[in-house]
């Protein structure tokens, strides 16, 4: 058993329907609410270690800027303790967990046919960095946004979510060459 | 015991973030099942031959929020206590435009790029990258964004309140979107890739 799971399979097992996990996605939102009384998140935490890393090299400057101030708290507690952070530390151990069981880990670049792996990794970079600057001026991801506010029938979530698809969509014809 | 527990005071500080653990090891265990950690997969959504990043994320949404409206309705939770994020509706619509160019650039959103990383893509930890990067540069340009990002403010609003419509008739609009959606998506499907999807 244990061999078979630590094995970086030749055939890992089939994805589980979209449905079935977007039920199991919808109750785990649903028992955030009704422990927490906020939903989930994920680039919140990423800006919390970003905080962090500009208070730790320039304090003074970290201080005179209400984005990052906006993260650091009162300084009575280490900002990296934070619920959003232990969430996304949770999120890298279940991808883990799951891939582990389904012989889906290994070391790999995901692109298109015609790629090649330091044009990946490029795009994915510069992918992020333009990602960062969207999820920043909404307030919030396909996460803390999309999910969290789509189910509490945020006016701005629902107008943030139409919008990703939108320019998602508009974008792919021109990117086509990163995919197929 | 009424939720929200937290608010309401019945756990406590280090318990939430064991909670906040927990929570993530599921959500994340969600996304990697549904195939989610690929970026093949989620930029497959774009071009209409993997409708997954839909189904899902539309799935999930109408479960929490038909949760949502049964607890309300049972008394079990008050839903004026649960934070929402006020609405800024022009950063926001930007912002989401924004986001969805680079979600089809770099393949992946935040937290599906933790979820590839976790499984050995190293594309997955560049985006992650970027995306720190990016976060920087956002902090770095907040002064002169600021006016930007706070403009054209609507407040803590709810579909519900916007259209003056009772919430339950907003639910099923929504739900009834969302299966239309998902009938929608197997038809694209099975046009792209031949049948069979």
């Amino acid at each position: 058993m244990l061999t078979r799971i630590l094995n970086k399979r030749e055939n890992p097992d089939a994805y589980w329907s979209p449905y079935i996990c977007g039920i199991g996605l919808g109750l785990v939102l649903l028992t955030t609410f009704m422990v927490m009384g906020r939903g989930i998140g994920a680039s919140g935490a990423m800006t919390s270690v970003v905080a962090v890393g500009v208070d730790s090299v320039t304090p003074l400057h970290a201080e005179a800027n209400e984005f990052y101030k906006g993260y650091l708290g009162d300084g009575t507690v280490s900002p990296l303790k934070d619920w959003l952070v232990f969430e996304v530390i949770g999120v890298l151990i279940g991808g883990f967990i799951s891939g582990l069981l389904a012989g889906r880990t290994k070391k790999k670049v995901e692109m298109g046919p015609t790629m090649t792996i330091n044009r990946r990794f490029f795009f994915a970079f510069t992918g992020g960095v333009i990602m960062a600057f969207g999820t920043k001026l909404a307030r919030g991801c396909t996460s803390g946004q999309a999910l969290t506010g789509g189910a509490l029938m945020n006016v701005g979530s629902w107008v943030f979510m139409l919008s990703l698809f939108a320019g998602a969509y508009l974008m792919a014809w021109f990117v086509r060459r990163l995919w197929i | 015991m009424n939720g929200p527990f937290y608010i309401n005071g019945w756990i406590g500080e280090e318990a939430s973030l064991i909670f906040a653990l927990v929570i993530g090891i599921a959500f994340g265990f969600f996304l990697e099942r549904a195939g989610l950690g690929s970026a093949k997969k989620l930029a497959a959504q774009f071009y209409g031959t993997d409708m997954t990043v839909f189904k899902m994320m539309f799935t999930a949404i109408i479960t929490a929020m038909i949760g949502l409206f049964w607890f309300d309705l049972f008394g079990w939770m008050d839903l004026e206590l649960v934070y929402l994020t006020p609405t800024f509706i022009i950063p926001q619509l930007i912002g989401g435009l924004v986001f969805g160019v680079g979600f089809i650039i770099g393949g992946y959103c935040p937290g599906t790029s933790c979820v590839a990383g976790a499984t050995g893509s190293l594309d997955g930890w560049m985006n992650i990258l970027g995306m720190l990067s990016g976060i920087l540069i956002f902090g770095e340009l907040y002064p002169i964004l600021e006016r930007f990002y706070s403009s054209t403010p609507m407040g803590e609003i709810t579909l519900v309140d916007y259209f003056g419509l009772p919430s339950g008739i907003m639910l099923f609009i929504l739900v009834t979107v969302a299966l239309v959606g998902f009938w929608a998506s197997g038809k694209i499907e099975s046009k792209t890739t031949g049948g069979g999807g």
